[in-house]
């Protein structure tokens, strides 16, 4: 198995505030990962690393074998958990938008991906409820072929239903060929489609494992686990 | 497929015991066909790896055979359904008797107080 993934030693500092101190974590091909740990533990700000955005102050992250840059974003699908569409925009814009950036967009399983959300193509952006934002940016970020899927709080601000849609729209378009890293604090409502998880405090990755050993090694839920180490 | 789990253990047992169940009780029988692993995590909303080691480990244990291209089907192996029942019963016993003697009853307070229940328990079934 080859890693997709492979960070060591990563830090990064805005000013005089360190977010991460030495992160290390691998993902394999074909793995889903949980990048779990509460509000400023440094999530997003590795994720954004990871998608090229921003530049780690020290340490490596390669993806694919590779530091991020225009190759690494080419195979990379990055779901941030802010608002980056256009307000003027239809849905179909959307998708026309996401055509014309990435090569690797699938305009026929973007529709396909739609019409399972119940979204319609003709909706302006602006007038979306959160969920059926949420649903839309999954449509567009699931619909490219890509090695790595980061996804940012895909459950963030969401009904239970909607949140149903949305892991079953993962689960049936996760392929083995590419891999998923899935940030969260719903851990109960996400755990069981982990193969990994990591937890990630104070900007270190304080613990990472199998989902299934962990259950079985510690015999609590993963849920369980996140309170436990974040109490 | 009405499954509950619970998350402390390992969902693919979990979901390995179902399977077993369900061949057991003969709602799967001999040369059925069981679900996709696709399909079976979408309904069972789990990871697909999940689903995998689940099927493997039974085809490991001789319950189930795959094959190529056609998927995996429940195995004709004599005696398999016995067997399940079998293990599944004393899974069930020995956890019982397990509980029982932490509550501080002796074997024999066991035996009469299953004697006893056996009669109340079929009254309601």
């Amino acid at each position: 198995m080859y890693n997709v993934l492979e960070v060591e030693n990563l830090c990064k500092s805005y000013l005089n505030k360190r977010a991460l101190q030495g992160a290390n974590l691998t993902l394999e091909q074909g793995k889903i990962l949980g990048l779990l740990g509460p509000n400023g533990s440094g999530k997003t700000t590795f994720l954004k690393i990871a998608a090229g955005i921003l530049h780690p102050s020290s340490g490596k992250l390669l993806i694919d074998g590779q530091k991020p840059g225009v190759y690494t974003k080419s195979i990379v699908s990055y779901l941030p958990d802010t608002e980056y569409l256009f307000k003027w925009m239809k849905i179909k814009d959307a998708i026309q938008y996401f055509k014309d950036f990435y090569s690797d967009f699938d305009e026929k399983k973007a529709f396909t991906l739609l019409e399972f959300m119940k979204l319609d193509a003709n909706s302006g952006v602006k007038s979306l409820s959160k969920g059926m934002k949420e649903k839309l940016k999954l449509t567009l970020v699931l619909s490219r072929k890509a090695k790595l899927y980061i996804l940012d709080e895909p459950l963030g601000g969401v009904d239970p239903t909607a949140r149903e849609k949305i892991l079953d729209a993962i689960i049936n378009n996760f392929s083995e060929n590419s891999s998923m890293i899935i940030t969260t604090h719903l851990v109960n409502d996400i755990e069981r489609i982990f193969d990994e998880v990591a937890f990630i405090s104070d900007g270190e990755i304080v613990l990472q494992g199998n989902a299934e050993e962990l259950r079985s090694k510690k015999n609590k839920s993963i849920d369980e686990l996140y309170r436990e180490v974040f109490q | 497929m009405d499954l509950e789990f619970d998350d402390k253990l390992p969902i693919y047992l979990q979901i390995m015991d179902h399977i077993k169940m369900d061949i057991a009780t003969e709602k799967l029988k001999a040369n059925d066909k069981l679900p996709s692993v696709r399909e079976m995590a979408t309904i069972l909303k789990v990871n697909p790896n999940t689903l995998q080691r689940a099927y493997q480990e039974l085809e490991r244990l001789g319950i189930v055979y795959t094959q190529r291209g056609m998927g995996t089907f429940v195995g004709e192996r004599k005696h398999m359904i016995d067997d399940l029942k079998q293990e599944m019963a004393k899974e069930v016993i020995d956890s019982f008797i397990l509980r029982m003697k932490r509550l501080g009853f002796t074997e024999e307070e066991i035996i009469a107080s299953i004697s006893k229940n056996i009669t109340e328990v079929n009254k309601h079934v």
